[in-house]
């Protein structure tokens, strides 16, 4: 059993490791990181605010031991988007492409193929994390300085600790957002429309129905899983953030599984 | 050791639209070449699906190498499989794709290289599959189902695409794996190519078998006939009579009478045409071949 996830694993990682698809992530991925946090330092005096929705991220916040990875948090939402594209792409594409079948002639066991195929992406988002989390604080070190921030509390052991839970939080949110990610995928079975969808709602639908009707924000899955990396918000708690994104990413699962186990492999 | 690679009783799949396939009952001796044809759309590839675990039946059941089809974990590591053509990812090389499969299957992973040599790709096989030709796509595809070492190999129109030669070069490699004691079921709509190469006939027609056995089986219950043409075109009229009042059946097609009866009688016929002042050009005694077979069992159009 184990050794079968492991060759489904191996399998899975000579896909997403080739370059197109590794360093376009990894550069969609530099690309906000550098970009989020480079705003967040070089913005510090706007008026119209440096943060997200126009928040004020003072100097003085800054140079919290969480100042590190302020920029870092708040790039959850972005990343655990990416996550959802290429999640839904290499799940949607076994469909699309017909390499489903070829898959299941030499791994039949279908609820094993699914864990490795799971695993094998889980550590693709540990990649995008930690690309994303040595770019961030990176760049908001080497900006600080030059701004006037603080950073003597930022590596110290409080703030050696907040980057580790921050580190854990944007990984769940990531591996969230992928996981609903995947589910669309095997639902939908073509990676254009499972993105369409996936992206729409993320960033339209739950932004409108947020602004008409602000207490549904509190409710929604791409909402809770942005507050989870964020570590909570003054809305949202981050334990309710946390129990509700594990409910939705639980149903997505449980729809992922049983259609994936049950359902004919016809075209 | 089970004597069969594959056997099906009763095997149906329905969907809500009807039955694709309808209570098949058929076997496949083990170390053989069998053919599996059908028209489109008579169930050929949803019964390949089925023996292969990828859809479940609605009835019936089927044994692969000894083991239930409801079981195709414990078969499939002896069975090679290219089903509805090659599908593979198109950003990664051939041999990629190939080490993807391999890595899966725990299969060694220098037996790409070889498999690639084998199927003649070896010199493209770091081009990305996109790049690939039809007939490059379809080789790559049996060098994928070849992975295994299989016990059984089981193609769904391998020759897709390929060329003359290319056709040439499956059939010989069928051939070697059969005679190495490989079990090759083989679907295609080249029956010339079939009957060339197999021993054992499955035969589909609206998802129910019309003929399942050996190849020489399904001949022998054929008619022989000759083919016969005239000097003068509206003799063939009086030919065609001249049969059929001494109890044969015959037809006119394309401007050829097509007579049945044995070689033997051709000398009858040649004198009886003789004596009613006909003069025949072409008087040659046929063997029905599995293409005229397949028109008639079949009931398709030619």
């Amino acid at each position: 059993m184990i050794s079968s996830i492991a060759r489904i694993f191996f399998a899975e990682w000579r896909k997403l490791r080739r370059p197109t698809l590794l360093l376009g992530t990894i550069g969609a991925v530099s690309f906000f990181s550098v970009l989020v946090s480079s705003l967040l330092f070089l913005l510090i005096d706007s008026p119209q605010g440096n943060g997200d929705r126009g928040v004020k991220i003072t100097r003085e916040m800054l140079a919290l031991p969480s100042g590190a990875t302020q920029s870092f948090s708040s790039i959850g939402n972005l990343l655990g988007i990416i996550a959802l594209c290429v999640f839904a792409a290499q799940t949607a594409q076994e469909y699309s492409l017909g390499t489903l079948r070829n898959l299941l002639v030499r791994q039949p066991g279908r609820i094993r193929l699914l864990i490795g195929k799971l695993a094998s992406m889980k550590v693709f988002a540990i990649v995008m994390t930690i690309v994303s989390a040595i770019l961030s604080i990176g760049v908001s070190y080497a900006l600080a300085g030059g701004k006037n921030v603080d950073t003597s509390l930022w590596f110290n052991s409080d703030g050696r600790l907040e980057i580790a839970k921050t580190l854990l939080n944007v990984y769940i949110s990531i591996l969230g957002f992928g996981i609903i990610g995947m589910a669309l995928g095997i639902l939908l079975r073509s990676p254009i429309s499972s993105i369409s969808i996936g992206v729409l709602w993320l960033l339209i639908v739950e932004n409108i129905v947020g602004a008409v009707k602000s207490s549904t924000l509190e409710w929604l899955p791409g909402n809770q899983l942005g507050t989870v990396a964020t570590g909570g918000s003054e809305i949202i708690t981050y334990t309710h953030a946390l129990s509700l994104s594990a409910i939705y990413v639980f149903v997505a699962l449980t729809i992922a599984t049983v259609l994936f186990t049950k359902r004919d492999v016809a075209n | 050791m089970p004597q069969l690679a594959i056997s099906v009783s009763d095997l149906s799949k329905k969907y809500d639209t009807g039955f694709a396939v309808s209570h098949t009952n058929f076997e496949v001796p083990l170390g053989t070449i069998c053919g599996f044809v059908g028209p489109n759309g008579a169930g050929k590839t949803t019964t390949i699906r089925m023996l292969l675990g990828l859809i479940t039946p609605t009835g019936g059941k089927g044994e692969i190498l000894g083991e239930p089809i409801t079981s195709p974990e414990k078969y499939l590591s002896r069975v090679g499989a290219m089903i509805e053509g090659p599908a593979f990812y198109p950003a990664l090389s051939g041999a990629e794709n190939l080490k993807v499969l391999a890595t899966l299957g725990g299969f060694p992973i220098e037996r790409v290289d070889q498999l690639l040599e084998q199927v003649g790709l070896a010199e493209r096989g770091k081009s990305k599959y996109k790049t690939y030709s039809l007939g490059m796509k379809q080789r790559l595809g049996i060098a994928a189902a070849l992975l295994p070492n299989p016990k059984l190999l089981i193609l769904d129109e391998p020759t897709n695409g390929l060329d003359p030669e290319g056709i040439q070069e499956i059939r010989q490699l069928l051939r070697k794996l059969a005679d190495s004691g490989t079990t090759v079921f083989v679907s295609s709509h080249l029956l010339s190519e079939l009957e060339l190469i197999s021993e054992y006939l499955v035969m589909l027609r609206k998802g129910e078998i019309v003929f399942a056995g050996p190849m020489q089986e399904l001949f022998d219950a054929q008619q022989p006939y000759m083919l016969v043409k005239t000097a003068n075109p509206s003799d063939l009229e009086k030919v065609i009579s001249l049969a059929v009042s001494a109890g044969h059946k015959a037809h006119i097609r394309d401007g050829v009478a097509h007579i049945e009866g044995p070689a033997e009688w051709a000398g009858e016929l040649n004198r009886l045409a003789f004596g009613a002042g006909i003069l025949l050009t072409q008087l040659s005694p046929q063997l029905p071949n599995l293409e005229e077979t397949f028109f008639e069992m079949t009931g398709s159009q030619k």
